[in-house]
């Protein structure tokens, strides 16, 4: 092979397919917030609509409702689905944590009762892995999952539960030998959210909104079916989890090069306004954001060609996360007096509601391990430097 | 779309590293300081035996006929090496330059001489404001009236030394009269070979930036303070990690331009630009970590740090400054219909040769 940086005619077809597609069926107006019944509601048909044009979950097999894509071509639909501005996925946590987990993991009846649902939106996914005495110290799982017959009994608190307020299912770990330690003991459980015995209750957020949840167990009886992998063995299932999330499927350049396309048509209409300071902090997040997609292509050449992503996930993870707060940062410089309005406010929403894209990339440091625990990693198992 | 090296480009690297890492140790550099001519004659003669001086030498005079994207990788393995002899700039700017000249008997001896390793050339272009390594090259290629490629050699040409805070950078003042002129017009081939030069700049800085990390984690492993390696706090752990970050995000956009350059792209030079800011930024701030975990030793000569700083410095400001890459990259992007958007990162390959 020699490096070829030009799509081939394959490659644009399925490009031309997916803008066509898109131009169709994306919404005219944005939906409503995800962190509202409503707005969760719409979200989750639109995924129903994605799901019959089978746009749902391209990467996944076919004969699970996917396409078989490849990594470059699914940075091709991102792309796509990004410039169409197309609604965020109230999904992501089955399609690219729960989803490719199953299909290593899972047994045939549980990736048969779960991945079609999940394809279609039937079932919207929501992560338990924190807890008040476990953020980035994970291991510290304290919540029992102890077996009973045929059952799991749970009992205890997660937190930080993205999308919990709605969904109809969670997946986390749980300690189901409750005299074990740290990584030992734990097991990765399937819990249906309408149990008896769950209480959520959503935590407003920077915005007020209710985007997580707490999650409160009281004798909370699962199916032992619902066990992914082995009992106790949970550790090394959420590993891969982890994986895929810090990795290259969490957040798409798209979604950055889109916001930078934004920040520059936000920079020169109001170019007359700002310092040549700003300017350069706009070439900058479009630089960056070009070199965050540089680096997945390369990544995902890579790994068509049978590599494998290790501890430079940690890289990305930083390097999005930041890049998404400084783009926001400054197109908050540039709106100004207008930047502290809420998106309720007509003109806020006018200007592609910078102030919420703030917000939520406030959190991009913190969420998917803090940006300080991938330093370490980096600085350990990247560099090699002392524990 | 397939966004990787070839084997062989990668294990040329790999020998090239390999030559270097016996033949260019900071030992070597440490004694080449305290020569006359600061430049290693016979590692010269043998980086031609590797092939490396007949990279872009057409292959009937004598060279190789390999392009930018092949060379990439070798730029980046010299800059890592802090290799003293101006290869990259011999070998990838000039030598380009020259081949891209109608052939002519003397555009033909110095391109096959360079080649063999027995002519070295130095560049004068308005593109840089001082000229490497007179005292060692046999001809000078200068740009002439109405933007002519042209050489001069001997008395046509008069130096004066510059010193460089990089005590391994050889600088001369130039003026020249006379020459031989190679191309007419020729504002194109100058254009193509300052992105050259500022390409392969953007290449020797990523390198030199990976080696200030590589040079800094041992060090910080060795050295204990309050009884544990200083590697062991995350302080010191969390600046080499930024670095690394910066480093590991430069690399591509350098790949990327060297794609560009080599495909004669239309992007090619808001590319190149953004390779010298990602590259140099990089290297300035795996500088500035490199320096704060060595501490006081960082200050001196006492360790070998000094002199990939001091390079990584002087080529920052190489083949066009950061506010001139700046300026370049931001003409292309706010631009009035600026092909910028998530699908358009490498349309312009899309047609491109």
């Amino acid at each position: 092979m020699t490096m070829d940086l030009a799509f081939t005619d394959q490659e644009r077809e399925l490009r031309a397919e997916v803008r066509a597609w898109m131009s169709a069926h994306v919404p005219q107006m944005p939906l409503a917030s995800m962190d509202t019944r409503e707005g969760f509601e719409q979200h989750r048909d639109w995924e129903r609509t994605l799901h019959s044009g089978r746009w749902s979950m391209v990467t996944w097999p076919e004969q699970l409702g996917g396409r078989g894509a490849n990594l470059i071509e699914w940075l091709i639909f991102e792309e796509e689905y990004y410039r169409a501005g197309a609604p965020t996925r109230v999904n992501q946590n089955g399609i690219f944590l729960l989803g490719p987990t199953l299909m290593e993991y899972g047994t045939e009846a549980q990736k048969e009762k779960f991945l079609p649902r999940m394809a279609a939106g039937d079932d919207i996914w929501a992560q338990a892995w924190s807890e008040p005495g476990a953020g980035s110290d994970m291991a510290a799982i304290r919540t029992k999952a102890i077996r009973d017959g045929d059952h799991y009994v749970i009992n205890g608190q997660k937190t930080w539960s993205t999308r919990a307020a709605f969904a109809d299912w969670c997946f986390g770990l749980f300690r189901t030998d409750p005299d074990s330690q740290r990584h030992k003991g734990l097991s990765f459980v399937l819990v249906p959210l309408s149990t008896p015995g769950i209480t959520v209750r959503p935590i407003p957020q920077l915005d007020g909104r209710t985007g997580f949840a707490e999650i409160f167990f009281d004798d909370v009886r699962v199916p032992a079916e619902n066990l992914l992998g082995e009992e106790g063995g949970g550790w090394g299932v959420a590993m891969s989890t982890a994986g895929f999330e810090r990795g290259l499927m969490l957040r798409s350049p798209a979604r950055f090069q889109e916001t930078a396309r934004r920040l520059v048509a936000l920079y020169n209409a109001n170019k007359d306004k700002v310092s040549a300071a700003t300017g350069e902090r706009v070439v900058q997040a479009w630089m960056d954001a070009e070199a965050y997609c540089l680096n997945t292509y390369m990544t995902a050449s890579r790994l068509i060609a049978g590599g494998s992503i290790g501890v430079e996930a940690s890289l990305n993870k930083i390097f999005w996360s930041e890049l998404d707060l400084a783009m926001h940062e400054t197109a908050m410089g540039i709106m100004g007096a207008e930047a502290e309005l809420m998106r309720e406010t007509q003109s806020a929403r006018a200007a592609g509601d910078w102030l919420g894209g703030f917000l939520f990339s406030l959190a991009g440091p913190i969420y998917a391990g803090t940006n300080e625990i991938q330093r370490n990693v980096i600085a350990e198992r990247m560099l090699g430097l002392p524990r | 779309m397939d966004f990787r090296f070839s084997q062989d480009q990668l294990d040329f690297q790999d020998s090239v590293k390999t030559f270097l890492a016996g033949e260019c140790t900071p030992e070597h550099l440490r004694k080449l300081v305290e020569t006359e001519t600061r430049r290693d004659a016979e590692r010269w003669q043998k980086l031609a035996e590797l092939g490396l001086t007949g990279f872009f030498v057409p292959e009937d005079l004598g060279g190789l006929g390999l392009s930018e994207v092949d060379f990439v990788l070798i730029a980046e393995a010299c800059g890592a090496a802090a290799l003293p002899e101006t290869l990259v700039e011999q070998a990838a700017v000039i030598v380009p330059l020259l081949a891209a000249c109608p052939a002519a008997k003397a555009r033909d001896d110095a391109l096959s001489s360079f080649a063999e390793g027995t002519l070295q050339l130095a560049i004068k272009t308005p593109g840089l404001h001082y000229v490497s390594d007179m005292h060692t090259a046999g001809a000078l290629v200068f740009a002439g009236d109405n933007s002519s490629v042209m050489l001069a050699q001997g008395a046509d040409v008069s130096a004066s030394a510059q010193t460089s805070i990089d005590p391994l950078r050889c600088l001369f003042d130039v003026s020249v009269k006379g020459g031989q002129k190679l191309a007419d017009d020729s504002a194109a081939l100058w254009a193509r070979a300052f992105e050259r030069g500022a390409l392969f700049s953007a290449a020797q800085l990523s390198g030199l930036a990976q080696n200030m990390i590589d040079m800094t984690v041992a060090y910080a492993g060795q050295r204990t303070q309050f009884g544990k390696p200083i590697g062991s706090f995350q302080a010191v752990k969390h600046h080499l990690a930024s670095a690394q970050v910066a480093v590991s995000f430069a690399q591509p956009v350098v790949y990327r331009a060297a794609y560009a350059v080599a495909h004669g792209a239309a992007d090619m030079s808001a590319a190149v630009s953004h390779a010298k800011i990602a590259a140099g930024d990089a290297a300035m701030t795996a500088s500035k970590a490199a320096i704060q975990c060595h501490g006081a030793m960082g200050y001196t000569f006492e360790v070998d740090l000094h002199l990939w700083m001091k390079r990584a410095w002087a080529l920052i400001g190489a083949w066009g400054d950061r506010d001139y890459h700046m300026k370049r990259v931001a003409d292309f992007t706010l631009g009035a219909n600026a092909p910028i958007g998530a699908d358009l990162t490498f349309s312009a390959f899309d047609n491109a040769g």
